[in-house]
């Protein structure tokens, strides 16, 4: 903890905001809290070095490093070092700790946040960050429309920001919105300055980009390369950077490469210091040749089967809980991923805020996913597949083939339901037809994850009147659970909603849980405290080389 | 000569259209659509109706199809390709910045594809002993089929990753040139070389060759100076498709080789179905395609005098 000294500006222990005793948001502002995570904390290899280049490789060119409008990893890769955020997210605990404001107040109803800034920030065009900052910043999301991919959901039911006075700013929902405390710890909701947000959001893309934070964008070459230096007198930095003031590196070079096996070998060959999505098969060849694996399990819903409960087969309960049975994801980490990932055990991974344990509710058990199938009607057949009814057990599963392994996890699981007698038909989706493909409803069950450091992610997905994919009922006690855990003020009441709602969907069969998404970084021995925030991206503040 | 040229003209012109109604009726048969592909983003969620709307008329994707065909087609007339759906730049800002690079690998490997066919060829068909010449003649239809995205993996690894010779990725200096140049060349020299050995043997039978003989002409003048010129006709046409096949590896050769260029557009924006920019990127390759074989049109009557008295290639 060499550099885990306290700011003098911020306090230290505990501070305790709260407008009534109910909504109390206690954050513990320990400055021994070094951003954690499973490998997350100082490598113990001597004090950082200042100065040098790190050059990491990304998959695809970012198109849009504009955190309001960034959605994919290669582009939050980029835009999280640009700005700041309200507050910060401890990757560990999930609390949720000053950064750009010192303090916050959230109302009862959870309709009401009100934060305090520090004095002194200032964006790279010079002027300073403000309250007013805050209001043209959610403003301009609002104003984005769709293009807000992940900030807009954020914002969803945002009425005003109110400037309460230059460091005071209070932003007003319309309905409670639990979530939004949280949510001002992402990258989505950074804030820029007003000359980025002035432009439209197709100029704020590449270039013109001005932010707060610790880097700034310094060149954008399509398909090539993003280049970002560090910016001179930072010094108000999230409290979980373990290095005070500026960043350590001067210049961040984000390499585009395409290929999986060029980005291995020029890691290897010392080209690139740093990649990211390492495949699981390349893990054990470059932790012998000496290169640092840095694993951290993505925090929101994990690798699941969603079941679209309107269609004929899946609307039967029977056989939603018999798939969770006959389903055996320890096998499945095993054989197609690698030790860094772990079998899931809820709707919500283990790095998610409120999650709780069901793996009891689903353990794989082939015996009983029988047994539930013979109850319910569903015979055995001489090809293997059970029917009832003249209906076959036959299921079409689709999937976008975004994350490698998915392809090889889905066929050990449809070997895996064969053994109970259950069908799985995969069908593989382009990624640009899968929004359309989702839409026409015409799928049993949808392969999927979604990462979010904050439980709200479960209405965004089940709540009725969110996504729905699954064609959940309007009216349960799962659709209560979410609508009031969106509303409750109080964290411990919020803990249970949430507990609630996650036992629910296991109950009721909606999802098959499978495996947690687990981020791995292959990095070069030179290289030191890569950080990754509280959703498993990357954060370069505290970042070193040796030289 | 200017008739013959202007007719070479308005048929480019028909081909550039073609294209370019071809690739947008294709592009419209696609299910999804690029305003649904932005705002989901990459992520499983789902975008807001309203905004989908909003953000589907901001790109007069709402619009009936055939008047989105005759705007686009209109202003792509006037040189105005619209902007990327997915960067927000313009289209012709997108292509000028790839198209360098592109052209400098794409005309780099048709030269070291003619020199690298042409050598082979000249070599194969040199030699008097069948066993040889059957030997060399058998190069061409290996490296033919050694798949391009193989052979720069296997470059990549060896020259790269092994040996450290030449860097792995980006577009910096004529070092990371070479081994982009040599993967996409290899096939194309191994067609080139097909076709000029073919027609080198057809030629070394024609009767001028035992007149020169006679004449006591030597074996190598014959061969470089007479046989060589006769047989370069077929080559030459051949050069034309052949640049179309190199604009096409580029799609591959600049995935693996992490280059920036027209290919890796391509592949993005076909992915993200990028309509604009897709539109952009054909009639790009389109134009180079007919430049190139307009100016091998004009090369003929260089090579053989008989083509330009007649007026006009059969």
């Amino acid at each position: 903890m060499f550099t885990a000294r306290s700011r003098r500006r911020r306090p230290r222990g505990t501070v305790l905001l709260a407008a009534a005793a109910s909504a109390a948001v206690l954050l513990s502002a320990c400055s021994s809290s070094s951003g954690g995570g499973e490998a997350s904390s100082t490598d113990g290899a001597g004090t950082p070095v200042k100065g040098g280049n790190l050059t990491f490789a990304l998959a695809s060119d970012p198109v849009c490093v504009d955190p309001h409008q960034a959605a994919t990893n290669d582009s939050i890769y980029v835009a999280r070092q640009l700005v700041d955020s309200l507050t910060d997210q401890d990757p560990t605990t999930g609390e949720i700790v000053p950064w750009l404001a010192e303090s916050w107040q959230v109302s009862a109803d959870a309709k009401e946040f009100t934060f305090k800034l520090h004095a002194g920030a200032t964006f790279s065009d010079g002027t300073a960050v403000t309250a007013a900052s805050v209001k043209a910043n959610f403003d301009s999301i609002l104003k984005d429309g769709a293009k807000a991919t992940l900030a807009g959901p954020y914002l969803g039911g945002y009425v005003s920001t109110e400037v309460v006075d230059n460091l005071t700013a209070k932003v007003v929902f319309g309905a409670p919105s639990a979530q939004f405390l949280q949510a001002t710890s992402t990258f989505s909701l950074g804030l820029l300055a007003d000359s980025s947000l002035a432009l439209a959001p197709a100029d704020r893309c590449t270039q013109a980009l001005v932010g707060s934070g610790p880097f700034t964008l310094k060149s954008y070459t399509t398909n090539q390369a993003v280049v970002l230096s560090k910016r001179a007198g930072y010094n108000w930095g999230s409290q979980l950077f373990t290095t005070k003031g500026e960043a350590n590196l001067d210049t961040v070079t984000f390499q585009i490469v395409p290929e999986a096996a060029v980005r291995t070998g020029s890691l290897q060959s010392g080209q690139i210091d740093g990649i990211g999505g390492v495949p699981p098969s390349d893990e054990a060849g470059l932790e012998s040749a000496g290169f640092t694996l840095q694993a951290k399990r993505n925090p929101g819903v994990v690798f699941n089967l969603q079941a679209n409960t309107s269609r004929p087969v899946p609307s039967d309960p029977a056989v939603r809980t018999a798939l969770q049975r006959a389903i055996n994801g320890q096998e499945i980490v095993d054989t197609v991923l690698s030790d860094k990932f772990a079998p899931a055990t809820s709707v919500l991974s283990t790095t998610t805020p409120d999650y709780v344990d069901l793996s009891s509710s689903f353990t794989f058990d082939l015996a009983k996913a029988k047994k539930t199938l013979d109850d319910a009607g569903w015979k055995a057949g001489s090809d293997g597949t059970r029917s009832k009814d003249g209906t076959k057990l036959a299921l079409t599963v689709i999937y976008s083939p975004i994350y490698g392994p998915s392809k090889d996890a889905l066929e050990l699981l449809q070997q895996q339901a064969r053994k109970a007698g259950i069908t799985l038909n995969l069908e593989q989706v382009a990624v640009a037809d899968s929004a359309a493909r989702i839409a026409a409803g015409d799928w049993d069950y949808f392969w999927a994850n979604l990462t979010r450091a904050d439980p709200d992610i479960l209405r965004t997905l089940y709540s009725s009147t969110g996504a729905n994919r699954g064609k959940l009922p309007a009216t349960s006690d799962l659709q209560t659970a979410l609508i009031a855990q969106a509303a409750a003020g109080d964290l411990a009441e919020r803990k249970a909603l949430v507990e609630k709602a996650q036992k629910l969907i296991i109950d009721n069969g909606y999802i098959v849980p499978v495996f947690e998404l687990t981020t791995v970084l292959g990095l070069s021995p030179d290289v030191h405290d890569v950080r990754f925030e509280a959703s498993s991206r990357l954060q370069l503040h505290d970042t070193w080389k040796t030289s | 000569m200017g008739r013959y040229l202007a007719r070479r003209l308005a048929a480019a012109v028909g081909v550039l259209w073609a294209a370019y109604t071809l690739a947008f009726a294709i592009l419209y048969l696609l299910p999804g659509d690029p305003a649904e592909i932005l705002a989901a983003g990459g992520e499983n969620t789902d975008p807001d109706p309203a905004a989908l709307e909003k953000l589907r008329a901001e790109y007069g994707l709402d619009r009936p199809i055939a008047e989105q065909y005759w705007d686009k087609l209109w202003a792509a007339l006037h040189g105005n390709f619209g902007v990327s759906v997915t960067s927000g730049r313009p289209v012709t800002d997108v292509i000028k910045d790839a198209a360098p690079s592109t052209l400098l690998l794409t005309f780099g490997a048709l030269a070291a594809a003619i020199i690298g066919g042409a050598l082979l060829a000249l070599i194969a068909t040199y030699p008097r002993g069948a066993g040889l010449r059957q030997l060399l003649l058998s190069l061409p239809s290996l490296a033919v089929s050694a798949p391009t995205f193989w052979v720069g993996l296997i470059l990549v690894q060896l020259l790269s990753f092994q040996w450290r010779l030449l860097p792995a990725i980006g577009n910096e200096g004529w070092k990371s040139l070479v081994m982009p140049v040599v993967t996409l060349a290899i096939p194309v020299s191994a067609v080139v070389a097909q076709v000029l050995a073919k027609s080198l043997l057809t030629e070394l039978g024609s009767p001028y060759v035992e007149i020169a003989h006679a004449k006591g002409v030597s074996r190598t003048r014959i061969h470089l100076r007479h046989v060589a010129r006769n047989a370069a006709i077929p080559t030459l046409t051949l050069v034309g498709v052949l640049t179309g096949e190199l604009l096409a590896g580029t799609v591959v050769v600049e995935t693996v080789f992490s280059r920036a260029g027209i290919g890796r557009v391509t592949a993005a924006a076909v992915e993200r179905q990028d309509i604009p920019v897709v539109l952009g990127v054909v009639v790009f390759s389109a134009a180079i395609f007919v430049v190139v074989n307009l100016l091998i049109d004009l090369v003929y009557p260089l090579l053989d005098p008989r083509i330009a008295q007649n007026g006009a290639r059969a």
